[in-house]
């Protein structure tokens, strides 16, 4: 219960502000198709480089819990996810909304949000601690294994090619090696000037995560807007409230679902958004009504979409294993604090730790209550025209990446990862576990070095490293990960093929 | 896109995965100190295997994942990442951030705004990017203190 200790911190005047700026700022990004909640939270790392560690982990943490909830207007009221985790949302909400139960799906959203985020971030207060000494059993070589598991799980789980997703992996470990060795001070693979000094992982962030969401803005050519908003009615609260409590299988599901997906390293909201609305589905007596505007549905996705989001930093903040891109994006604002996740956190900053997590806390309470108040104006806000929406992403990436050292070359290497990760996605590579080697890279190695001088002192690196039942169990999770990568490769690749091959008949008859 | 549009496709990012990672494995492997080099040697003998795997399956044909490139959308996208490169480039800090960033705003909505060119939609594209132009003045300049380069303008 040490948590309880810290909620003043939450409340004082600049940290409930950051909070409240977070959770609505948030909501707004949310609401906004083709801003997704990784990249808002990497537009935002730079605003905290002036504030002090725990009130910029209140920013991002709001931020990451809003925009997944804000999502789900425009998926509602456009019928378009503002991130993948609201996808199963839009199945249901947007045919309430076109029966003119626009303001009641938003309301049951918002509410089954809360009570899911709520209960995830329980989850993340109780595991955390628990985690978090188990973790002091760690040795250099289990960490090792540990960042090398994340990666790999990383990369067969987010990526839909085997081989792609694990290369896209060691890239990332390449790009963490560039610059100077941290014990020899040699130089390593230092092609320009720009690149003497290492490449600055938040740069990286806004740069990977930004830059391909501008192209793809830039793809859409001159086309008019197509969106169309429908309207939202007026709706009593409490009828919301009381019909969204009237569906406790759905909040049970989507919340179990989401939380259970969340401690998973790299499986995401989209998944758990989906598989609480199917099992919902398939638990249900009204399983026929699902997809044609039924409340249950809303309430499934949207509880486990936000469920998901405090125990995915369980796996962050005790073993430094990033659980999500999003959550790799918060390990980079923790990183340039000089704040290290793990037994470090907890034992040395305590006071960071949990006023961030109690902070996520009130966060989920003041994100339904606001996203109910602004959820029809956030609606008119995600209709931005896109090319404003691109020049000003494009701007605010060129500020964030050079306002982290001042300098040219964080923005020269943000624009060409940038450029360079669009090229890559187009091809099938993913930014996920390219973004995880990258953070994870440093982890892997110092430990990997730390590990190879206490082998070479005693039992010999293969002894070290690849014996003792710690280690056992993480190299086997590591080829579990990997092996059930390669199998999902041979069932998708095939399906993909087979998609391709009617394409292509169906043109050459047209 | 036809079968072997969709193979040379593929095979062209391969190739330059395959021969970044033999450059990377070759600078890890002759490169000094040897023990600076110990991680990257491991992570480089894994990634040519992977790159060499991933050529294969490009120049197989079986290389399936991944959409590749349209000449529409390259059409598409040209003007804009033209923009891009040109203001982070050289105009940034040649015209000064803000001058730069208002100016390539301006060129971004103007090149994809699809409605047609008149002088209210023009008043639009100036005045829109000069009014997101003052808020990013005020939270960079005013809020966080970054000094940015100070070009011709500023």
């Amino acid at each position: 219960m040490e948590f309880l200790g810290y909620f003043g911190g939450v409340f004082e005047p600049v940290a409930f502000m950051l909070l409240l700026g977070g959770t609505i700022g948030g909501l707004i990004l949310g609401a906004t198709p083709g801003l997704s909640p990784t990249m808002a939270v990497a537009l935002l790392i730079p605003f905290t480089f002036q504030l002090e560690p725990t009130q910029g982990l209140i920013l991002l943490g709001a931020a990451y819990t809003s925009t997944v909830a804000g999502g789900a207007v425009s998926a509602i009221l456009l019928k378009i996810p503002g991130a993948p985790a609201n996808i199963a949302t839009a199945l249901d909400g947007h045919e309430m909304a076109r029966k003119g139960q626009g303001a009641k799906a938003l309301h049951m959203s918002f509410m089954a949000s809360g009570v899911g985020g709520v209960l995830g971030v329980l989850l993340l207060i109780f595991l955390t601690p628990l985690l978090a000494k188990w973790a002091l059993a760690f040795g250099p070589s289990h960490l090792f294994w540990m960042a090398i598991l994340g990666v790999t799980v990383i990369g067969s789980l987010d990526s839909r090619s085997f081989v792609k997703g694990l290369l896209s992996g060691c890239l990332g470990f390449w790009l963490s090696m560039i610059g100077y060795d941290d014990i020899q001070g040699a130089q390593r693979f230092i092609f320009h000037d720009a690149l003497t000094g290492g490449i600055n992982i938040i740069a990286a962030l806004i740069g990977i995560f930004a830059i391909p969401q501008v192209i793809e803005m830039f793809a859409k050519g001159r086309v008019p807007s197509s969106i169309s908003s429908l309207n939202v009615e007026r709706q009593s609260l409490m009828a919301s409230l009381r019909e969204t409590f009237m569906y406790k299988r759905a909040l049970a599901i989507g919340t179990v679902c989401g939380s259970i997906i969340g401690l998973i390293p790299g499986v995401g909201g989209q998944i758990a958004g989906l598989l609480a609305y199917d099992q919902s589905r398939k638990f249900s007596p009204d399983r026929d009504k699902f997809g044609t505007g039924h409340p249950e549905g809303v309430i499934a996705a949207e509880s486990a979409n936000n469920a998901m989001v405090g125990p995915s930093l369980v796996p962050l903040l005790t073993l430094s294993i990033p659980g999500s891109p999003t959550a790799a994006v918060l390990l980079g604002g923790l990183l340039i604090h000089g704040i290290f996740p793990g037994t470090d956190l907890f034992d040395n900053h305590p006071q960071v730790a949990w006023t961030f997590i109690n902070s996520m806390l009130i966060g989920q309470i003041l994100m339904v209550v606001f996203g109910i108040w602004i959820s029809g104006w956030a609606a008119r806000v995600s209709k931005v025209p896109t090319p404003i929406m691109a020049g000003a992403v494009l701007v605010l990436s060129l500020f964030g990446s050079y306002s982290i050292q001042q300098s040219m070359g964080d923005v020269y290497i943000m624009l060409v990862l940038g450029l360079g990760m669009y090229l890559l996605e187009k091809f099938g590579f993913s930014a996920a576990p390219l973004v995880l080697g990258l953070i994870l890279g440093p982890i892997a190695e110092a430990n990997f070095i730390q590990g190879s001088m206490i082998a070479n002192a005693g039992d010999g690196l293969i002894d070290y490293f690849l014996t003792g039942t710690l280690n056992l169990f993480l190299i086997a999770m590591v080829l579990a990960s990997m092996a059930y990568s390669f199998w999902a490769t041979m069932i998708h690749e095939p399906r993909v093929a087979a998609s391709r091959a009617a394409q292509t008949k169906a043109e050459a008859a047209e | 896109m036809t079968a072997s549009t969709h193979r040379l496709q593929h095979l062209v990012p391969a190739t330059l995965i395959f021969a970044l990672a033999a450059t990377v494995t070759w600078l890890s492997f002759t490169r000094e100190p040897a023990d600076a080099f110990l991680f990257p040697r491991i992570i480089s003998v894994v990634m040519i295997g992977l790159a060499a795997w991933n050529f294969a399956r490009a120049a197989l044909g079986l290389a399936r994942v991944g959409t590749g490139l349209s000449t529409g959308l390259l059409i598409r996208t040209a003007p804009g990442v033209a923009v891009t490169l040109v203001y982070v480039f050289f105009v940034a800090k040649w015209l000064g951030f803000y001058a730069a960033s208002w100016l390539a705003c301006v060129m971004i909505y103007a090149l994809y705004d699809p409605t047609p060119h008149s002088s209210a939609a023009w008043a639009k594209r100036i005045l829109v990017p000069a009014g997101f132009t003052v808020i990013i003045y005020l939270l960079f300049n005013t809020l966080l203190k970054v000094q940015t380069p100070r070009g011709i303008f500023f």
